[in-house]
Formats: structure tokens, sequence, C-alpha cells
């Protein structure tokens, strides 16, 4: 095979393994609003790496590690409900990030931004994939258990001893890398999706936390594969292929269920 | 008259001197005043809990129970009082709810796993002391609330407490499985001899399954040892001819307000005991005999 499919199939597997789990908990805690705040926040980081001629995915790292902070913040001061504070934030982002890039002279692939190009992916972006994805598995290892508490009674998980407001913050945190390296292989406008359906396919069979977790793995990279392979076959956009065969998966996993059920 | 329950701050004063030096005591407040956003939560209320002791809050809606739960677990700062928690206390927390999301599969042993050193054993033992044992395998998601009650005790105990905090444990379950909860509460407490702080609502309930009690109505309206009152027979009389009503009693003399400072406003058809600046049909318990 091709040097350029090989990075891309190493590149959406890695990032399948950590958003199954990762993505769990964008499930439970019902944070799918989150993500897409944080997603639609890294536009805003392009245009600004463009400007100050940063790195661009270090600048969208930036970005939405700076959003994520911004949101805990907002969240403490306003009276607000949450997701109209995420609505307010994830809409001034991305118009702010499309306003903003009207205004470099550089030429960029919009397109490529918002849908996502797997199969361009160069060697460098691979690298700061495989930093973004060792930092969250990291994360998701050593701090399971406690995540686990946090999400079903963070009182009882505070008193148990967990430092509760910092482990949210570094949830958040993690949720917030994992969108910014991710952004390239299926795009702004996609992220969410493969930390939303893999987890929603692995809940359908799963009978305990860990399982959901390998099994949305699992349905992740099942996903990418099919994506791909898709991609290869009829030439169709990369990120839209994987999201079109993550939902696929989905809805075989809940004919199967059905069908055992009935 | 600025400052509420000025006989309770002495009495409760003198408790305070005490429980420095009394190797028993496990928790005292002094003086709590809790205010958020511009509402007195709390006013300075005083709570001692010795070690083998059941201390129960009773009070209304907003009375702020669970404020003062949270002090005393140490989830909230009081604005002005001190928390005086015996060192290295450990305390096992039951929560008033937990809502195990749908989409979260777990069963009730991996949830007891979650208790950070729980070993299998330990978890078998938590399940069988509760009377759990059946539903070890079962759904968190699908427990009745009865099921869940014993569940979350168990995640209580594991914890090997000194103190176990009990925020409304009989929430969402039938009179015949309350008045089994505190049974079993009374045993754990016999057999581990650990303090317990519990709130509830079930005044007529709680009462045979605690040491003290404490009113509590923003600042403490009234506190005492019912079992040291049931003796009496003064008590055993009254109670007797009240105890149906002891629940409509008790919310009746809740029906008035409260300023700031804790006084009783514009109710003259109040009585004024001097214990506390108005009466409760539990605060007979100050003093049974001039009661009624």
């Amino acid at each position: 095979m091709v040097d350029f499919l090989w990075r891309a199939l190493a590149a959406g597997l890695l990032l399948a393994l950590v958003a199954g789990p990762l993505g769990c908990f964008v499930v439970w805690r019902r944070m799918a609003y989150f993500g897409d705040t944080l997603a639609h926040s890294a536009l805003l980081g392009i245009a600004f790496g463009l400007f100050l001629e940063l790195d661009m995915q270090l600048a969208v790292i930036a970005s939405c590690v700076l959003i994520a902070l911004l949101l805990v913040s907002l969240e403490r001061r306003t009276r607000l409900a949450n997701d109209t504070v995420l609505g307010i934030l994830a809409h001034s982002a991305l118009a702010l990030g499309l306003v903003l890039l009207s205004f470099t002279r550089v030429q960029i692939d919009l397109q490529a931004y918002l849908f996502g190009d797997l199969l361009t992916v160069s060697g460098r972006e691979l690298a700061w994939l495989v930093a973004g994805v060792a930092v969250a598995g990291l994360v998701l290892l050593t701090q399971w258990n406690r995540l686990l508490s946090l999400t079903l009674q963070p009182e009882l998980a505070a008193v148990e001893g967990i430092a509760v407001a910092r482990l949210r913050v570094l949830l958040l945190l993690t949720i917030a890398v994992v969108v910014a390296v991710a952004m390239k292989i299926v795009g702004v406008l996609l992220i969410t999706s493969l930390l939303i359906i893999p987890p929603a396919t692995a809940r359908l069979f799963a009978r305990s936390p860990e399982q959901m977790a390998l099994a949305a793995s699992l349905s992740g990279a099942l996903a990418v594969l099919g994506g791909l392979a898709a991609s290869w076959q009829w030439d169709t956009p990369t990120g839209p292929s994987i999201v079109v065969a993550a939902a696929l998966l989905f809805l075989g996993g809940l004919t199967l269920q059905r069908r055992s059920a009935g | 008259m600025t400052t509420a329950s000025p006989d309770h701050s002495v009495r409760r004063l003198d408790t305070a001197t005490a429980a420095t030096c009394d190797p028993r005591a496990l928790l005292h407040l002094h003086g709590i005043d809790y205010h958020s956003g511009g509402r007195q939560l709390l006013l300075q209320v005083h709570l001692h809990l010795q070690r083998g002791q059941i201390l129960t809050l009773i009070g209304p809606n907003g009375a702020g129970k669970t404020t003062l739960v949270k002090i005393a677990l140490g989830l909230l700062s009081p604005s002005s009082g001190t928390v005086d928690r015996s060192p290295g206390l450990r305390i096992g927390y039951m929560p008033q709810r937990l809502q195990v999301e749908p989409t979260m599969p777990i069963s009730v042993q991996r949830f007891l796993a979650l208790s950070p050193g729980a070993q299998p054993a330990d978890i078998a033992a938590a399940l069988a002391e509760v009377g759990a044992t059946r539903v070890a395998d079962a759904r968190m998601a699908a427990l009745s609330g009865g099921e869940l009650q014993r569940v979350l005790l168990a995640r209580a105990l594991l914890r090997k407490p000194e103190l176990l905090v009990l925020d409304e444990p009989t929430q969402g379950v039938d009179l015949k499985g309350q008045a089994e909860f505190y049974r079993l509460i009374t045993s754990i407490r016999d057999r581990h001899q650990c303090g317990v702080l519990m709130v509830s609502h079930d005044l007529h309930l709680v009462m045979s399954a605690t040491d003290e009690v404490i009113c509590l109505n923003q600042h403490v309206c009234c506190h005492g040892h019912p079992e040291q009152v049931s003796n009496d027979p003064a008590y055993l009389e009254l109670f007797g001819r009240q105890g149906v009503q002891a629940m409509a009693v008790y919310t009746h003399h809740h029906n008035h307000e409260h300023d700031l400072a804790g006084e009783v406003v514009d109710d003259p058809d109040h009585v004024h005991g001097e214990h506390c600046q108005h009466r409760h049909g539990p605060s007979l318990l100050h003093n049974p005999r001039r009661g009624g």
C-alpha cells in the first residue's frame, strides 16, 4: 500500500482507540455539546495560527484548551443554562474563526478543516496525534476509577478523598486535546461524532463500563477502516465516510440487539 | 435581640470546651453561619457528635439540613464558625440521591469496588451487613429505591467509618422499609461503635432510632435526648396522646416566618419558651413536664 494510506490508517486507528473510552464519559456525562463547542473553536485556533505564524496543530490545541478553561470559569460565573453558554461560545468561535480566516492572505482549504482530510496527514501531524493520544490514554488509564466515581456521584467522590474540581478540569482538558488532534481526521463539524457514536454502539452490548470503553474503541476502529475503504473504493470524502461507517455500525448493532431481544 | 438561641450557644460552648479533650468526640460544629446568594441559610448552628451516638437533623424543606451536612463533611465551607473533626476521621457518606445514567452499564459489585481500596471480601461483607447480597450482580440502574439505599449504605460502610453521614436515607422508601432501615442503622452503630449523623423528615419513625434530635430551621430551634425524655412518665403520657399527631403538630409549628436573626416574625399565637424563642411540638423534649 501507499505511504500516505499507512499514515492515514495509523492516525485514524490511534484516534479511535482513545476516542472510545473518552467518548464514554462524554455520553455518560451528557457533554456532547461541550465537544461541539471545542471543535468549533478549533477553527479560531487555525486563524490565530495563521496570523501569528505558529505551528497549526499547536495553535489548535492551545485554542481548544483555552476555550475549555473559559467554559469552566463561565459556568461558575453566569446564571445562564449550561447549553446556552456553550451555544454562545460554539457559534461565536466558529463565526469569528471564519471571519478572521477571510482576512488572511494565505489561501487555505476551508473544506479540509471543516470535514477533515485524513489522506493528507503528514508525518509531523501524525507525531502530534501520537502525543495527544498518549496524554489522553495516560489520563484515562490512571484516573479511570476516579472518573467513574466523579461521574456517578461527585459529592460521594469528594468525601472519599478525590479532588473533584481538579479531576473535572482534567477531564475537560483531555477532551480538548483529543478534539484538537482529531480535527485533521474528521474535521471541525464531525469530531464529536467520533466521541458519541462508537460509545452509543458499544452501550448496546456492554455489561460493564470497561466493556463499553473497549467496545467503543473497537467500533471506532472498524468505522475508520470502513470509512477509509469506502473512500479508497468510491473516492468519497474520508472524514464523512468514517462517520457514515460509524453510524451504520450503530444501526447494525441496534437491529442485532432488537432481534436478539425479540 | 440579634442572635438566635442564646441559651443553646452557652450550653454548646460548654460542650465545646469538653470536646477538645474528649477522646470520644468525632465532630464539633460551632457557631456555623452560612449564606449564599444573599440568603441566610444557617445561623449560629452548633452541633456535637460522639462515637456511638446517633444524631438526627429534622426540619422542614429549606431548613438548611443538607447544607449543614455538607459543611460537616467539608464539601462546603461555612461563612463563619468553626468545624472540628477528630484528626484523621474516616467518614462514610450516603448521599441523598444517586442517579445512575441509564447509558452507564454498571453492576452493584463494580460500583462498590469504586470505593478506594475496597477488596472483594470487604464488598461481600458490606453487602451482607446491609442485607443486599442478592443484588450483587444486578445493574445499578435497575435497583428499586430500597435496594439502592442499602447499596449506598454498603458503599459508606466500605470506608470502615468512624462517622456515618446519611442525608435523607429513607427518601422514596415505603413505611415498612423505613422502619427496617432505622433498625439497621442502630445495629450498625452497635456493631461498629461509629457516630451517625442523619437527616430525616420522618420524625415519628426516627424518634426510636436516635440518641439526640436537632430541629433545624436555619437556626437550631430545639434539641434533646429522646431516650431520656421518653422514660419520663409524663412524656410517655403526652407522647402516647400526641404520637399520632406528631407529624401534624410538627409541621403546624413550623408555619411561621423567621427573620434573619431567627426570631419569629408577626405571629401572636406563638408561645415562646425559655429554651427556644418559640415553641414546637418536639421542643417538649426540653422539659416534658412543662409541655402541652
